[in-house]
C-alpha cells in the first residue's frame, strides 16, 4: 500500500472575489523510499501541493492519506503532530533561527517531541554528523555558507526520524555546484530508506529523482518514471 | 513542552533583543519600585511617628501664650499678658486630672567645653518638667530643689550635646561654660532620637528655671516669672478633652478675660498635633502609591506593544515552529511566558530598587526600615499579573498564525 495517497485534491483560493484554485483535482500515489520532484510552470500549484502533502494545511475536498491515515481532516494539534512526527521540511530559505546555534536549530522539532535536554543533543549531534557538519554544532546560521546552512536545515529534517522528507526548491538560493551537494545528500538519505519529494525548475535537479511529477494549472499532467537513472551527473 | 523549556526559550528570545528587553521591563521595574518605596517608606515613618508621640510624652498639653502659633500670624502675643510661673502652679493645684505641670522658658546659645563648642536650645525648667515630657536620665542626677530654688549653675545635657562635646563617658561633675558662664554638668539625658523633622530634641541643655531666668534668657524678653510654655501632662488620657476646657476656664479667670474676649494663649494636644501629620502624610503617601500603580499599567501596555512588535517581527520564527511541530499551545505559552518573565524580573529587579531606595531614604531620615513583606509580595504576584495580562493578548495573535502564511513571511 502507498504511503502517500492523493484523492481528487482540491484547493481555492480566495483572491478579492476571485476564486484561485491552486489545485484542481490531483490524484497520486507515493510509495515508501520514492524520489519523487515536483515541476511544473510558476503558479501551477507545485507548493500548494507540497503544503498539503505537508500537513501544513488542509484541502477543501478530497483526500489526503498518509501512512494509512487519513490527514485531510484532522484538528490542526493533530496535523503538529503528524509535522512532528513523520516528516521533515527544507525550505528555500532554510528557515533558520538567527543567533541560535546550529546544534540548537536542529534539535528545535525534539523539543515539541518532548524530548529530554540530554537526548535532544545527542540526536541533534548525529543528525549534523550525517550532512557532514559534525564540527560546525555551535555556529550560528551567520556563520555559515548557503549551502551548510542549508544542511543544517536538512539535518533539522532528520533528527526525528521521519518517514517523508518535502522540499520546495531546496536548491533555489544555492548556486549549481552547492545544489548539487544538496541533491547528492538527498539521494543518498534515499538511498538508505527516506522517501523524497523535491520541488524543483532545474531539470538538472530533478534528474536525481526516479519519479518526476508535472504540475500545470493545478493538475498533474505528467507523471514519468525513470527507469535508467541520468548518468551525466 | 516544560515549563522549565518555555522559560528557556523566553529568556533566550529576550536575550537575542537584550536593550528591547531592558526597556520594556523598565516600566514595570519603575512601577514596582514606587509603590514598594512608597509603602515602605510610609511603614517607616509612621513607626517613627509611633516613637515621636511616644517620646513626646503622652497626654502632654503644651499651653502657650499668644492666641494662635504654629503658623500663622501670632496674635495679641506681646500685648497680651503673659503666662507664669503662678499659671502653671495654679492649674496643678486646681486640675486634679494632671499629674505633672511644667514652667519652661527656652533660648538658644553657646555651650563651651575646652576648646569644643557648640550651639544648641537652653531650657530653663522646672521640677515636673522631666515627668511632663517623659524625659529620662542616662547617667548623674536631676536638679534638686534648693538648686531650683537659688538659680543654682547646674546642667543638664542632652544626648546630642554630650556626643558633640564630649563623645561619650561619663559626664558627670564636668565644667562647661554656657553663654561664657560656668556650669557644672550633674547629669545627662537619655535619647529621645530625632524627632519633628529636623528639630532633633536631643540637641540641648537644661538648667533650673530661675538660673535661666537670670542669667542665660535674659531679662530684657521675659519678665521675672514669666513662662514661654506650660507643659501639663494628664493621668487619665480620656480626660484630655476635659482638662482642656479646665485649663481654659482656669487661665481665662486668673488673665480676667471677659465673657466674648479672645483667649490669650492656646493649648495644644501634641499627641493630636502629630497624628495630624502622620495623617496628611499618609495621604501623601497613598497619592504617590496610586500614581506608582499607574506606571505599572503603563509598564504593563509598553509591555504588550512590545509583544506585538515581536510576534509580527518573528512570524517566521513562528511558522517554522509551527511546521516542525509546535502546537497552537506550545506557541500561545512561549510568547506568554516571555511577557510573564519580563514582567517578573522587571518586578524583582523593581523589589530591589526599592529596598536599596527605602535603606537609603531610612538612613537619611533616620528612620527604621520595615519591609512590608506582605506587598512585596503582592508586587510579585502582580507584575506575573501583569505579564499574564497583557500577554495574552499578543501571544493568542502569535498562536492563531497560519503556518503557511507565517513562513511565507518577510
Ligand atoms: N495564500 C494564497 N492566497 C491566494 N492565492 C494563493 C495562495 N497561495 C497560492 N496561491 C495561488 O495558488 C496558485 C498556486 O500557487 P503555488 O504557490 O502552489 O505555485 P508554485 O507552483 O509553487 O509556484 P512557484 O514555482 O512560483 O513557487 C498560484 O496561482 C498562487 O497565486
Ligand atoms: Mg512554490
Amino acid at each position: 500500500m502507498a504511503f502517500l495517497r492523493c484523492h481528487d485534491v482540491h484547493k481555492d483560493y480566495l483572491v478579492g472575489t476571485e476564486t484561485v484554485r491552486a489545485l484542481d483535482g490531483v490524484s497520486v500515489a507515493i510509495d515508501r523510499g520514492e524520489f519523487v520532484s515536483v515541476m511544473g510552470p510558476s503558479g501551477s500549484g507545485k507548493s500548494t501541493f507540497m503544503n498539503l502533502v505537508g500537513c501544513l494545511d488542509r484541502p477543501n475536498s478530497g483526500s489526503i492519506e498518509l501512512d494509512g491515515e487519513r490527514v485531510s481532516d484532522l484538528t490542526s494539534d493533530s496535523l503538529a503532530s503528524v509535522r512532528n512526527q513523520k516528516i521533515g521540511f527544507v525550505f528555500q530559505q532554510f528557515n533558520l533561527l538567527g543567533r541560535t546555534s546550529a546544534l540548537d536549530n536542529v534539535a528545535l522539532p525534539l523539543l515539541y517531541a518532548g524530548v529530554d535536554r540530554g537526548e535532544r543533543t545527542t540526536r541533534a549531534d548525529e543528525a549534523l554528523a550525517r550532512v557532514g557538519l559534525a564540527d560546525r554544532a555551535q555556529h550560528v546560521p551567520a556563520q555559515l555558507s548557503g549551502g551548510q546552512q542549508q544542511r543544517v536545515a536538512i539535518a533539522r529534517a532528520l533528527v526525528n526520524s521521519p518517514d517523508m522528507l518535502l522540499a520546495d526548491e531546496p536548491t533555489g538560493a544555492l548556486d549549481t555546484a552547492t545544489g548539487q551537494e544538496i541533491m547528492r545528500l538527498f539521494q543518498a538519505l534515499n538511498e538508505a530508506g527516506l522517501t523524497v519529494i523535491v520541488v524543483t525548475h532545474e531539470a538538472e535537479v530533478a534528474d536525481y529523482a526516479r519519479r518526476i511529477l508535472r504540475f500545470r494549472d493545478g493538475l498533474i499532467t505528467s507523471d514519468t518514471l525513470d527507469e535508467v537513472r541520468n548518468v551525466a551527473v | 513542552m516544560s515549563l522549565f523549556e518555555l522559560v528557556r526559550v523566553s529568556f533566550d528570545a529576550l536575550r537575542v533583543n537584550l536593550l528591547r528587553s531592558v526597556l520594556t521591563m523598565l516600566g514595570i521595574v519603575i512601577g514596582v519600585a514606587a509603590v514598594i518605596a512608597m509603602v515602605t517608606v510610609g511603614a517607616g515613618a509612621q513607626a517613627e511617628v509611633d516613637r515621636q508621640i511616644e517620646a513626646l510624652g503622652s497626654n502632654v498639653l503644651m499651653i502657650r501664650s499668644g492666641s494662635r502659633w504654629f503658623g500663622g500670624a501670632r496674635t495679641a502675643a506681646g500685648s497680651a499678658q503673659s503666662l507664669t510661673v503662678e499659671d502653671t502652679r495654679a492649674l496643678k493645684a486646681e486640675i486634679p486630672e494632671i499629674a505633672a505641670a511644667a514652667s519652661a522658658n527656652r533660648g538658644s546659645g553657646q555651650v563651651v567645653v575646652g576648646n569644643m563648642n557648640w550651639s544648641t536650645t537652653i531650657y530653663g525648667i522646672d521640677a515636673d518638667y522631666m515627668i511632663a515630657r517623659n524625659w529620662e536620665l542616662a547617667q548623674g542626677r536631676e536638679f534638686e530643689p534648693a538648686e531650683f530654688r537659688n538659680g543654682a549653675k547646674v546642667a543638664l545635657l542632652g544626648n546630642t550635646v554630650v556626643e558633640e562635646l564630649f563623645g561619650a563617658g561619663n559626664v558627670v561633675g564636668q565644667a562647661i561654660r554656657i553663654k561664657n558662664v560656668p556650669f557644672t554638668v550633674v547629669g545627662a539625658l537619655k535619647a529621645k532620637g530625632q524627632s519633628f523633622g529636623p528639630w532633633d530634641q536631643d540637641d540641648t541643655v537644661m538648667v533650673p528655671f530661675k538660673t535661666a531666668e537670670g542669667r542665660l534668657l535674659g531679662k530684657s524678653t521675659h519678665r521675672t516669672g514669666s513662662v514661654r510654655d506650660i507643659y501639663v501632662s494628664v493621668g487619665d488620657a480620656d480626660a484630655m478633652d476635659l482638662v482642656e476646657l479646665d485649663i481654659t476656664e482656669v487661665l481665662r479667670q486668673r488673665h480676667r478675660i471677659g465673657p466674648g474676649e479672645q483667649d490669650t494663649f492656646s493649648i495644644r494636644n501634641m499627641t493630636e498635633m502629630v497624628e495630624a501629620r502622620v495623617e496628611a502624610r499618609q495621604i501623601f503617601n497613598m497619592l504617590l502609591a496610586a500614581v506608582a500603580s499607574v506606571s505599572l499599567v503603563v509598564g504593563g501596555i509598553g509591555i504588550m506593544n512590545i509583544m506585538l512588535v515581536s510576534v509580527t517581527e518573528r512570524t517566521r520564527e513562528i511558522g517554522l515552529r509551527m511546521a516542525v511541530g509546535a502546537k497552537e499551545r506550545d506557541i500561545m505559552l512561549q510568547f506568554l511566558v516571555e511577557a510573564v518573565t519580563l514582567c517578573l524580573l522587571g518586578g524583582l529587579i523593581g523589589i530591589v530598587v526599592a529596598l536599596t531606595i527605602t535603606v537609603g531614604v531610612a538612613e537619611i531620615a533616620g528612620w527604621p526600615v520595615l519591609v512590608q513583606w506582605p506587598i512585596v509580595i503582592i508586587a510579585i504576584a502582580f507584575s506575573a499579573a501583569i505579564g499574564i495580562f497583557f500577554g495574552f493578548y499578543p501571544a493568542r495573535k502569535a498562536a492563531a498564525k497560519d503556518p503557511i502564511e507565517a513562513l511565507r513571511s518577510e
